[in-house]
């Protein structure tokens, strides 16, 4: 029945476009699109531990194709994995358009049938979304609308279904979504500087209980409630969340229900940022199938609140975010001293300042199935990661530019990455990273690291250096060394060159990739050691 | 599905047309930095010359690009009458940091918005950050660039004083 609707609205769609297009010649579309290629070509390296697929080869292949026309947008996505890099899932191993949509938009109203991406508040209830490099992408198939009937009022709802790989998840997803600007419904003039901004949303999953154990609810229902309030250059905003209880095997089948609270405040005004975040997750994970596992079919997004660390042994330890339970904090103060003064010296000297904490709940075990209960605002015994960092940018001359950072990090392994027996690590990094211009064109950067620990792997050093002819070339070369391993000193010596012109990079690699974590916003996918010939080419149009 | 599919490609192949005349700008919702809603056909409104740069807080070359561009804007602006708007892609986890970064790292002269979802991202067909658009006043998209490198921003000035000489 719901197939045969989603079906209508597509031919009604489809009869709209081309009446309009029919009755508008005047106006032409435009079309504009991607097109990306990863692949690399494996070679055996057993002191590293790196392994040749049987097809020695993984390629990912993606293709983007938007057409505008007025009103109307309609897109495809061709995706071809052969097979999937090493890392990714192998359930991707397959070629298809799996998302195509249609979306008509006017001032107050938009209508997509078909793929879409969506996101309510945060996220804590949902967020559909895509990031390649994760190999993450839940996208739901169905149909939404957007609705803005009165000034400073904006009305979201879809029902779909979720993108699992190649296929469609077992459940179904509906939800909807209010925002409203008060400041803008009372007509409130401008000069107020006080905003006042709410939002409410709810989400409902459906998935058969098709279990023979359990009687497991069918229907399970999410709520989220937010408030923002901006005074100047003051930013407060808060938004929590509530499950009814929701069986799975993420949880082991308890009936608790499950809760998220995210708060943020900064300030800011010229030359100086502050900012305090604080978050407190329960059994919050939600998927539109209860066995899923892994990065699939989740309807929701826990944000983490830790830095995201891009310097190559910074993000050795990232964090991602527990669903299950966790509570932590992070904040962060940036200072622009300007130029002209003692410690701005002739350019300025930028200097943040950052800390992050995230311990476990307080809880007590119960034996009516609902498995647990935790206190409120008490912090649990479990430290499972904190960094405390400082970042100073100074530009010296118009030759030299500079970053500093360091760090230092306390990550549990085994929580985070949920094994056993690795414990806790407790590391300090230190990273000098130095530009220097030749000429206009012409730059060199260098990157010296040092990663310090006992635990894990030990400790790590690394160099980089990077030659850039603006605005087409680069060349890089790097080596990580892992001189502090007692069992064996291996080093991971990289090589890459790139050409870019215009929106199309091409760039081949070879060398060694170490095991590890990826990990963007909270989400991680773990990426097995890996050696050989890469090549990586992107290009919009 | 495969039907659907065939029925996309029909309504697109059938209007397939690279000579664009009119605006055909997606129109995409994004945030500004107080949190307010922008449909984003209204950042060309009376504009020439736009510069779209995306971007995100935990991307180094971005913070490097956009170091360069703060410094060259307001002359830039003076001499084309171009406009800057840096687009962020940082998502809940960072997203209201980039108030307060932007501010403490002393970017001043340029317009900032948010873009959480990468509605916007997507309808551009940006893969990666930083990715430079220049568009016309219509949202005709007349150059890009993808990644920074030291001295990337010459280039931008160059084709800027091109096309705003025509």
């Amino acid at each position: 029945m719901k197939r045969n609707i989603v079906g209508k609205l597509l031919l009604l769609c489809l009869i709209v476009v081309i009446s309009k297009g029919l009755f508008a010649q005047n106006s032409n579309g435009q079309l504009h699109g991607n097109f990306q290629v990863d692949a690399q070509v494996y070679r055996q390296d057993s002191a590293i531990g790196a392994e040749v697929p049987p097809e020695k080869m993984g390629f990912n292949s993606y293709a983007n194709l938007t057409y505008t026309k007025g009103d109307f947008t309609a897109g495809i996505r061709y995706e071809g994995y052969m097979n999937a890099l090493l890392g990714y899932d192998e359930a991707y191993n397959d070629i298809g358009i799996p998302y195509r949509f249609i979306t008509y938009r006017n001032d107050d109203l938009e209508i997509t049938v078909g793929n879409f991406y969506e996101q309510f508040g945060n996220g804590l209830i949902l967020r559909a979304y895509e990031d390649k490099s994760l190999g993450y992408d839940n996208a739901l198939d169905g149909v939404k609308i957007k609705f803005n009937p009165y000034q400073g009022i904006y009305l979201k709802g879809f029902t779909g279904k979720q993108r699992s790989y190649f296929e469609h998840g077992p459940g179904i997803v509906r939800g909807v979504d209010g925002e409203f600007f008060i400041n803008d419904i009372l007509s409130i003039s401008t000069d107020i500087k006080s905003q006042f901004i709410l939002g409410g949303s709810f989400v409902s999953k459906y998935q058969k209980d098709e279990s023979p154990i359990y009687n497991l609810p069918e229907n399970v229902g999410a709520y989220a409630g937010r408030i923002s309030y901006i005074r100047g250059g003051f930013n407060f905003s808060g938004e929590y969340s509530y499950k009814i209880p929701d069986p799975s095997s993420d949880n082991g089948f308890i009936t608790k229900f499950g809760d998220a609270l995210l708060i943020n405040t900064t300030y800011s005004k010229k030359g100086f940022g502050i900012y305090l975040s604080m978050k407190r997750v329960d059994n919050m994970s939600f998927r539109s199938d209860r066995n899923a596992t892994l990065n699939n079919l989740q309807i929701n997004y826990i944000p983490s609140i830790t830095t995201n660390h891009t310097y190559s042994l910074a993000a050795m330890y990232p964090y991602a975010t527990q669903p299950n339970g966790e509570i932590g904090f992070h904040g962060e103060i940036t200072k622009n001293f300007s130029k002209g003064t003692k410690l701005g010296g002739k350019y300025g000297t930028n200097v943040a300042l950052n800390f992050s904490r995230v311990n476990s709940l307080k809880s007590t075990p119960t034996i009516d199935g609902t498995g647990y209960e935790s206190e409120y605002f008490a912090i649990g015994d479990d430290v499972y990661f904190q960094d405390i960092n400082v970042k100073i940018h100074k530009k010296i001359s118009t030759k030299w530019k500079t970053d500093i950072s360091y760090l230092n990090i306390i990550y549990n392994k085994d929580v985070i990455q949920g094994i056993s027996g690795y414990g806790i690590i407790y590391a300090n990094v230190a990273i000098v990273d130095v530009t220097y211009k030749f000429k206009p064109r012409h730059s060199l950067r260098v990157e010296l690291q040092g990663l310090f620990t006992e635990q894990d792997h030990g400790d790590w050093a690394m160099g980089l250096m990077e030659y850039t002819i603006a605005p087409k070339w680069f060349l890089n070369v790097s080596d990580q060394y892992n001189f502090g391993n007692s069992d064996e000193k291996l080093h991971y010596f990289n090589v890459a060159a790139g050409y870019k012109k215009g929106a199309n990079r091409i760039q081949i690699g070879y060398g060694r990739q170490r095991e590890g974590i990826v990990c963007i916003g909270g989400i991680c996918r773990s990426v097995p050691a890996s050696s050989g010939f890469n090549i990586s080419i992107t290009s919009s149009f | 599905m495969m039907k659907k599919s065939i029925f996309i490609l029909l309504i697109i192949t059938s209007y397939f047309n690279l000579f664009s005349q009119t605006s055909n700008m997606p129109n995409v919702q994004i945030k500004n930095l107080q949190n307010e809603i922008v449909n984003t056909k209204e950042l060309f409104d009376g504009e020439n010359l736009v510069i779209l740069s995306f971007w995100a807080t935990w991307c180094k070359p971005c913070i490097k690009e956009l170091d360069a561009y703060n410094e060259n804007i307001t002359d830039w602006a003076e001499e084309t009458g171009v406009k800057l708007y840096a687009i962020s892609i940082d998502n809940a986890r960072s997203m209201s940091r980039v108030a307060p970064f932007v501010n403490g790292r002393g970017w001043e002269d340029i317009e900032f918005y948010l873009d959480p979802n990468e509605d916007f991202k997507r309808a551009m067909n940006v893969i990666n950050v930083p990715h430079t658009l220049l568009l016309d006043g219509n949202g005709k998209i007349l150059w890009q660039h993808t990644s920074y490198t030291e001295g990337d921003e010459y280039e931008l000035y160059e084709v800027i004083q091109e096309k705003s000489s025509k």
